[in-house]
């Protein structure tokens, strides 16, 4: 997506005042700025894990140590080359954060910053307590860095260089989230469902994240190590990686730059509050933690979102469009021959405790037809869409997707296979835009990753995923939204970005669960119009809805369900004149 | 290793195991109810040990100051959303309950030398001073926040467990206190002598293990905690204040943390920051138990106490390592167990 011009003016001058900073500023304040700048590249990862992700961790400071450690043990023993370190230390973090990611991963959410907790005192006391490693006085002696036969020594030279990581790995960290992995990961904060519905490996995300973040911090390590030439356990210890956390919370923890704007309040307010508290309090003690601890509180209760958030508003948002124009289309998959059976359900049951919500229903859907699933609130329609399409599998019975069996299959396997769906409640990132809503659903139909999405060598795959995803919304009438925030969308269109979504997958079976509750007659003759152009392309569609008007003049086929088990099947006069049916579910209408 | 020693460090760990494992139950019970990690837990061990030192030292603790303190802002916070809703009649009640009640306990403590009180009286001191610490750090930290998600949540506990930790240090200073033993006497069974101490404590936690039992199935108040625990939308639906519901079970935490700390400070000594490290040894435990079941997140409890017995005489420097490390296969563990990860 493109730049705004102001963004990219802010930017210049940033930089600028950077490059300027180092010769204009005295020493203590060049000191105060490396640090900021070291505490940044930490708080950036946790910006991705946390505010993006969704996930937490406690433990930055402890990997920061690996990377820290890692050199000043291998650069001091053992003389290696501090340029070898660095890929050492990240290798060791990588290997770390593999390992803890893959044990914690599985389990919900709070696990992991638990497990963090418990890892973080670990390694700190194991640090203090390892002779090789110096116990709790360190390791000193630890080589300046050195490029070619200029060693980086002083403060002022440091600056340059850590700046210069922090900038590229900000930069680095935008391109990712803007990109096909990107918007998987930004779908981790409450979306997993959906997007394991489209095909998203979430727990492979997730464990990127995480691995990402760490890495990060090991960088940050390994810069300090070489700034300060001496490491100890202190800086690595659980309250450091609180206090990381404070910063990602404080400066925005959903936003790239809240990183650097954290780093630099809590650095800057700390510096203020050591000076202060020990004369207010006439003790000495960290009792800036008192003051940070209290600040959380009221962020978190007041202003969740930080203070970027706060400062971006004293300039224009502007709305950046996506470079679509001439792009080539993605290919098609080749559809399955119409009338041919897409997907057979046989004696399908799922049980929640007691509960029976499908009791042994079968049926069939063929390429080219729209099937309609009807029945009285209750019966159990939804329970068989999720089940059908994994996202909550069923307790017992058959489904045939293709003719391959898929009842055991994860939600992202099946979609792989060409099934998409939509969600009764739906399911949007609502402060993502429309489109990148939408290009989620093309998630599978991209292939390049995050090292390349990071470097921007993902532009032309993007660019087709998201003209993709412009063309289905177009499609179905929600060309003049394409770039609103999903959320500030009416329900009803939500919907429709709901089917857009799932069009982008560019399936042979669509499972569209109540698609025109919440529309006006004429979106609903214009759905229509829309699943009828899909029946002819030769998509098998099935359907959930309460508009019977809608249904009957739609369906090819009508399966009535009530109390979790099929009522009645045929064909759409036939089932409004089943007696049953009108009985059971219509009420005696007629 | 002989088996003598063998023994004494396995009464070591259990009587640790004891402590650890009340606090693992109220970690459980507060998640349950609140979906609140209680990293904080920790905090009440110390502030309940050093509050008992300080009295017994004939010092005014600190944690006077904070109850006062606390109270005076929630008699704020309440007072001001009665004004605003015109209900005047509200205010006697709120300034009584919330500064009234502080103040009298400060000023009877000023009044009453006690130091000189005997050792029952000063327990029920300190549980007055810092249970009510409890409630009324949901109150102020974790009520207007009570919707949140778990992660949310969780980074509350970490800010509320930094401040308390930041407040220990200014009340009662870097140096660490140990109180007396309640009782010298000792048994020898066989071979082995058993600290009356020892015995003292894990009999007053099993004591305290049953009462919660009866709580919880007897009581109107416990069976409320349990509707909420297990559905907080229905039991809010039946008439269950969640707000209540999470008052309660931070006085219960509260509670349990104050008087962990005082059957604790005979046994080590105990610094302002001491307190995280055992409540967290109670997670370990909790966690075993996958923050859900009561008598596994006990048994993971005495089990992490024994660990650290053991491990502090064969690798004593290394002790917190194994500690701590032994999260990893138990969260393996949990994990194979659990089928798929769900969204917090």
């Amino acid at each position: 997506m493109k730049r705004s011009p102001h963004a990219t003016a802010l930017l210049a001058i940033f930089i600028a005042l950077l490059l300027a900073a180092p010769v204009l500023l005295p020493e203590f304040h060049v000191t105060l700025l490396n640090y900021i700048g070291l505490y940044a590249i930490v708080t950036l990862g946790l910006v991705m894990l946390t505010g993006v992700g969704g996930l937490t961790s406690f433990g930055q400071a402890a990997f920061a140590g690996l990377g820290a450690y890692t050199t000043a043990y291998l650069t001091t023993m053992h003389s290696v080359s501090p340029w070898l370190t660095l890929p050492a230390g990240l290798l060791v973090t990588a290997i770390v954060a593999l390992s803890l990611g893959l044990v914690t991963l599985r389990l919900s959410g709070h696990f992991l910053p638990l497990g963090t907790i418990a890892w973080g005192i670990s390694l700190y006391y194991l640090f203090g307590n390892l002779a090789a490693l110096g116990g709790h006085t360190g390791i000193t002696g630890v080589p300046p860095l050195q490029i070619l036969d200029f060693e980086i020594r002083s403060g002022r030279d440091f600056f340059y260089l850590i700046w210069a990581i922090l900038l590229t790995l900000i930069l680095a960290t935008r391109n990712l989230l803007d990109s096909r992995e990107g918007r998987a990961i930004r779908a981790l904060k409450g979306g997993s469902v959906m997007a394991e519905a489209m095909g998203v490996n979430t727990p492979r995300s997730k464990i990127v994240v995480f691995a990402v973040a760490a890495l990060y911090a090991a960088v940050s390590g390994w810069l300090y190590a070489h700034l300060q030439r001496f490491v100890n356990p202190t800086p690595f210890s659980l309250t450091q990686g609180i206090e990381y956390l404070f910063m990602a919370v404080v400066g925005g923890v959903s936003h790239v730059w809240g990183a650097i704007l954290g780093a630099g309040l809590i650095t800057v307010l700390k510096q203020w509050l050591q000076d202060w508290l020990p004369h207010l309090l006439g003790q000495s003690g960290n009792f800036e933690m008192i003051v940070f601890g209290l600040l959380m509180i009221v962020v978190l209760q007041r202003a969740r979102d930080g203070v970027w958030p706060m400062l971006q508003r004293f300039w224009p948002q502007e709305v950046r469009r996506a470079h679509i124009e001439g792009v080539p289309r993605l290919a098609r998959r080749s559809l399955p021959e119409p009338g041919s059976v897409l997907l057979e359900v046989s004696d399908a049951s799922k049980r929640f405790g007691g509960l029976v919500a499908n009791d042994r229903v079968s049926f069939r859907v063929r390429a080219g037809e729209i099937m309609a699933l009807i029945g009285p609130n209750g019966a159990g329609k939804s329970t068989m869409f999720n089940g059908i399409s994994g996202v909550d599998p069923l307790t017992s019975g058959r489904v045939s997707f293709r003719g391959q069996r898929v009842e055991s299959l994860p939600a992202r396997r099946i979609a792989r296979l060409g099934m998409s769906r939509t969600f009764q409640h739906v399911r949007l990132l609502p402060a993502m835009s429309v489109i990148e809503n939408v290009a989620i659903g093309a998630h599978l139909r991209g292939r390049k990753s995050f090292i390349a999405a990071a470097c921007r060598a993902d532009r032309d795959e993007d660019a087709r995923l998201l003209h993709e995803a412009a063309a289905q919304i177009e499609r179905c009438g929600l060309g003049d939204q394409m770039y609103e925030a999903a959320g500030t969308l009416p329900l009803g269109r939500q919907r429709l970005v709901e089917i857009a979504r799932a069009l982008a997958a560019d399936p042979c079976l669509l499972l569209l669960d109540e698609p025109a509750a919440g529309l006006r007659y004429g979106e609903k003759q214009a759905l229509a119009e829309l699943l009828r152009r899909l029946r002819a392309e030769g998509i098998g569609i099935l359907l959930v809805e309460h508009d019977m008007e809608f249904v009957m003049g739609l369906a090819d086929r009508v399966v009535v369900m009530e109390f979790g088990r099929k009522l009645a099947a045929g064909l759409p006069e036939e089932i409004q004149r089943n007696p049953a049916v009108v009985e059971a579910y219509l009420g005696g209408v007629e | 290793m002989d088996v003598q020693i063998a023994l004494l460090l396995g009464q070591d760990g259990v009587t640790n195991g004891a402590i650890y494992a009340l606090l693992a139950l109220a970690l459980v019970l507060v998640f349950a109810v609140t979906r609140v990690i209680f990293i904080p837990q920790g905090e009440f061990v110390a502030f309940g040990a050093l509050t008992l030192a300080s009295l017994q030292a004939g010092k005014l603790p600190g944690t006077v100051w904070l109850l006062l303190a606390m109270g005076m802002a929630i008699g704020l916070i309440e007072g001001a959303t009665a004004v605003r809703a015109r209900r005047f009649h509200r205010l006697p009640l709120i300034i009584l309950v919330n500064c009234g009640a502080p103040l009298l306990l400060a000023a009877s403590l000023l009044a009453v030398s006690p130091a000189g009180l005997p050792l029952p009286v000063q327990v029920l001191l300190t549980l007055m001073l810092v249970v009510p610490l409890g409630p009324m750090l949901y109150r102020l930290a974790y009520q207007p926040v009570a919707e949140a998600s778990v992660l949310a949540l969780l980074i509350v506990s970490v800010a509320v467990h930094v401040t308390l930790t930041g407040i220990g240090l200014l009340f009662f200073g870097a140096e660490g206190s140990r109180t007396p033993a309640f009782t010298d006497a000792s048994f020898t069974v066989g071979d082995v002598v058993l600290q009356g101490q020892t015995l003292l404590v894990i009999v007053a936690s099993t004591l305290l293990i049953v009462a919660l039992y009866l709580f919880f199935e007897r009581t109107l108040y416990g069976k409320a905690l349990r509707a909420t625990a297990m559905n907080r939308t229905g039991a809010r639906l039946m008439g269950i204040s969640g707000d209540l519901a999470g008052l309660l079970s931070f006085t219960l935490a509260g509670a349990i943390g104050a008087f962990s700390g005082v059957l604790i400070s005979p046994i080590t000594t105990i610094y302002y920051d001491s307190g995280f490290l055992i409540g967290l040894k109670g997670f370990v435990g909790a966690i075993i138990g996958g923050l859900a079941s009561y008598p596994a997140a006990a048994a993971g409890a005495v089990l992490v106490g024994l660990l650290e017995a053991y491990s502090s005489f064969w690798a004593s420097a290394f002790k917190e390592v194994i500690v701590f490390t032994l999260i990893i296969p138990v969260l393996l563990w949990r994990s194979l167990k659990t089928r798929h990860g769900e969204e917090a």
